[in-house]
């Protein structure tokens, strides 16, 4: 009931997190990587320790590359990314990595996308998003459509849309200040992150509303939709907090054990999931609430 | 024994067969065809995508074209000896938001790309085109000046049309500068069509024979030629022609083709990658099996069993299809587990709310598959909706994300209602008079109460 009775105040808090992450969004700015715009990108891994930036950058400096990035990466590897380097580039570039006979630079990843491939990816995952999300109020509509007093039953799909909003924006707010002190940039594997957060926070909220379906139909009259709620966020709370543990813990193992490429990955997913979790009971179901009201 | 006793014990033996299946496929002692697929990204290799530049083919006629460029792709790619190249046709359309038809291939462990990219790249490409009545007349400046598409017409017979073709010299007495060398090729079924009714309709004209782009001969079409077979002589050594030839036979483009992209992952660090993630599934997942036997106590055992079985059975699926596995990949079969484990974490506290009403562990279990089901099932259909939309709009890395992930949600339904359900129902007391052990109704409640 406490969750229900005092919603203003975690919508408030919501908000203000919502907010927040469109400030970082705008300040820092979306980071896209190669798979989005294009460009090359080279990582090499010497046997010994590798040489100094500097030298390596004396050498680039003179191949008319424009605006490069080398990163240093893991112990002994560097990470170049520049424009869409032509074949002959590449093995200049990979010379300058190799200046020194006894300490020769190892090819370890090269990832080559020409810029229009990468707008057309773009694309691409913005329909896939917005299509997901289109079938998914639909489902909702549909699997509540007998629970349509007092709330119709398009309004249970409006409100996990507004949660799904909040659980995706949230973790790129949060990344994007990440990535600004840390590097990281918006790839293919943030997209499937955000794809994952998007099917838990659904998951997760439909999980309460089923309850509050449930207890509509078996109550016994007496009860006004507020108290409905809340007694069903009550009785649901336990398993949604046992639920994220779980998931937690997994995501947790995946980014202290998990590899370099999925570290990212994890920690978006994370933020997600503890989003997902909050929203659902403090945004989701509240948020029915004021809508019945609104409607009134 | 109860049914679901009998049942139970089947269980655990299907449990330790898929078991075995998975394990021995993997050690390489049996089962070898059933080892797991694994992307790029996890085991190194290349993968290289091309753009097929279709705007001169009919749209009807564009499936055709590239299904016949993939095919003479793949010829090439594996004179190369790959051991697994996948050759695949991604199309263009509004739903997929993407403009051109686009090839992709894909070679596992192979990392020196260049050798690869330059045998793709010999394919040749060859078009048979006419030579427009109003460009005859034109003096050699004009024809400098024109474009190729004022001078020459589409005929719609290419290089895909081709059955094979050999090196010949011409002989004597035929009017020509005998021991010259010249490339026959024969036509299949619908080339032979094709190149009759062109030389049909089109008597007097001339037909302008293109290799890559280029014309290398242009004769006058004297007769109709049924038979769909030609010859090309285009002043080219003995040494070219061979080259040719040989070329040709591998197959030649249907559609010209530009590399747009290439990504290439080291062994080493694919392999880096594959031993971290499983490392951390394998901690995360003790994590999990800790946390339900320490929350949910003999219920939790149970799902834990049935985890390892959502596990071992996945891991099946992932085989027999096949799946094949990248790090988005194993995002999503990751997700699938904490859903997994959700449907049991639903049905106990369920069962926990039953119990302390003060029903017996027999209806309370059986409340409380009943109660969750329906949460458990909406739930999930959202989830198979996100996989289905994802797996139908997304690229190749949201694809396998989606494929675990879907095929991850099915399979847990099985494991964690049914199997569950067996199990509990094969260990728990029957009902009877006078109340339960107590011992018995803490091993089957849960949490911070008695």
């Amino acid at each position: 009931m406490f969750i229900v009775k005092n919603r203003k105040f975690f919508f408030i808090f919501s908000t203000i997190l919502i907010i927040g992450s469109f400030v970082a969004i705008f300040i820092y700015g979306l980071n896209f990587g190669i798979d989005f715009k294009g460009g090359s990108l080279l990582e090499v891994s010497y046997t010994q320790s590798r040489p100094s930036m500097e030298s390596i950058k004396e050498g680039l400096g003179t191949q008319n590359l424009g605006v490069y990035v080398l990163t240093p990466s893991g112990e002994k590897n560097y990470i170049l990314k520049t424009r869409e380097l032509s074949a002959d580039e590449k093995v200049s570039v990979l010379g300058t990595f190799s200046q020194e006979f006894s300490n020769q630079a190892k090819e370890e990843r090269f990832n080559s996308i020409g810029p229009v491939v990468g707008n057309e990816l773009k694309n691409k995952a913005f329909v896939a998003i917005s299509v997901v999300i289109l079938c998914i109020v639909l489902f909702i509509t549909y699997a509540f459509r007998k629970v349509s007093y007092p709330v119709a039953s398009w309004k249970y799909g409006a409100a996990t849309v507004i949660a799904l909003v909040h659980d995706v924006i949230i973790p790129t707010g949060v990344f994007v200040v990440w990535a600004h002190y840390y590097g990281g940039e918006i790839d293919i594997l943030f997209v499937t992150a955000l794809l994952a957060i998007l099917g838990y926070s659904v998951h997760d909220t439909i999980v309460v509303f089923d309850r509050v379906r449930e207890n509509l139909r078996v109550g016994n009259g007496n009860e006004s939709f507020v108290e409905t709620v809340g007694k069903s966020v009550s009785q649901t709370f336990g398993r949604s907090i046992n639920t994220s543990v779980t998931i937690f813990l997994t995501l947790v193992s995946l980014y202290f054990f998990g590899g370099e490429s999925t570290k990212e990955f994890a920690f978006v997913l994370l933020v997600g999931v503890i989003a997902g979790t909050y929203s659902s009971i403090f945004v989701a179901s509240p948020l029915l609430v004021s809508l019945q009201k609104e409607g009134k | 024994m109860s049914k679901h006793r009998i049942l139970s014990v089947f269980l655990i033996i299907s449990l330790v067969l898929v078991g075995f299946f998975v394990y021995s496929s993997e050690t390489g002692t049996r089962f070898t065809k059933y080892t797991f697929k694994l992307g790029l990204d996890l085991n190194g290799g290349t993968q290289l995508v091309y753009k097929a530049d279709t705007s001169k083919v009919k749209s009807g006629d564009v499936p055709s074209a590239m299904s016949s460029l993939r095919d003479v792709i793949e010829r090439r790619v594996n004179i190369f000896g790959v051991s697994e190249p996948v050759v695949q046709v991604e199309s263009a359309g509004l739903i997929s938001g993407q403009k051109t038809e686009r090839l992709l291939v894909d070679l596992p462990g192979v990392t020196n790309i260049d050798e690869a990219v330059r045998l793709i790249g010999e394919t040749p490409r060859l078009e048979f085109m006419l030579v427009k009545p109003e460009a005859k007349n034109m003096t050699e400046a004009q024809l400098a000046s024109s474009t190729q598409e004022q001078i020459f017409t589409e005929t719609g017979l290419t290089g895909q049309y081709l059955e094979s073709a050999q090196l010949q010299f011409t002989n004597t007495g035929s009017g020509q500068i005998s021991g010259k060398p010249i490339v026959a090729l024969t036509f299949n079924t619908e080339g032979r069509e094709r190149f009759a009714k062109i030389t049909t309709e089109h008597k007097g004209e001339v037909l302008a024979i293109f290799l890559d782009g280029k014309v290398i001969s242009s004769p006058v079409i004297n007769d109709a030629i049924t038979d769909g077979k030609a010859i090309i002589s285009g002043g080219f050594s003995a040494d070219e022609a061979k080259v040719l030839v040989r070329n040709l036979n591998y197959g030649a483009l249907p559609v010209p083709i530009e590399l747009v992209s290439t990504e290439i992952v080291g062994a080493s660090l694919g392999e880096n990658a594959k031993t971290a993630g499983v490392r951390a599934g394998l901690i995360g997942f003790a994590l999990i099996v800790a946390f339900l036997i320490l929350w949910y106590r003999l219920p939790g055992v149970v799902a834990s069993i049935s985890l390892v079985m959502y596990v071992v059975l996945s891991l099946a699926v992932f085989k027999l299809v096949p799946v094949t596995l990248t790090a988005a990949g194993i995002a999503g079969f990751i997700l699938s587990i904490g859903m997994a484990v959700d449907a049991n974490i639903l049905i106990f506290e369920r069962m926990k709310e039953e119990l302390k009403r003060g029903k017996s562990i027999h209806d309370a279990l059986h409340e409380g598959f009943t109660r969750a089901w329906l949460s458990i099932r909406d739930s999930n259909i959202s989830s198979i909706i996100t996989a289905v939309v994802l797996f139908w709009l997304g690229t190749s890395a949201v694809k396998g994300f989606a494929l675990t992930l879907g095929l991850g949600v099915l399979i847990s339904m099985f494991t964690a209602i049914s199997v569950s359900r067996t199990f509990l129902f094969a260990i728990a007391p029957k009902p009877r008079q006078g109340g339960e052990d107590k011992i018995v109704k803490f091993l089957f409640s849960n949490g911070l109460h008695k």
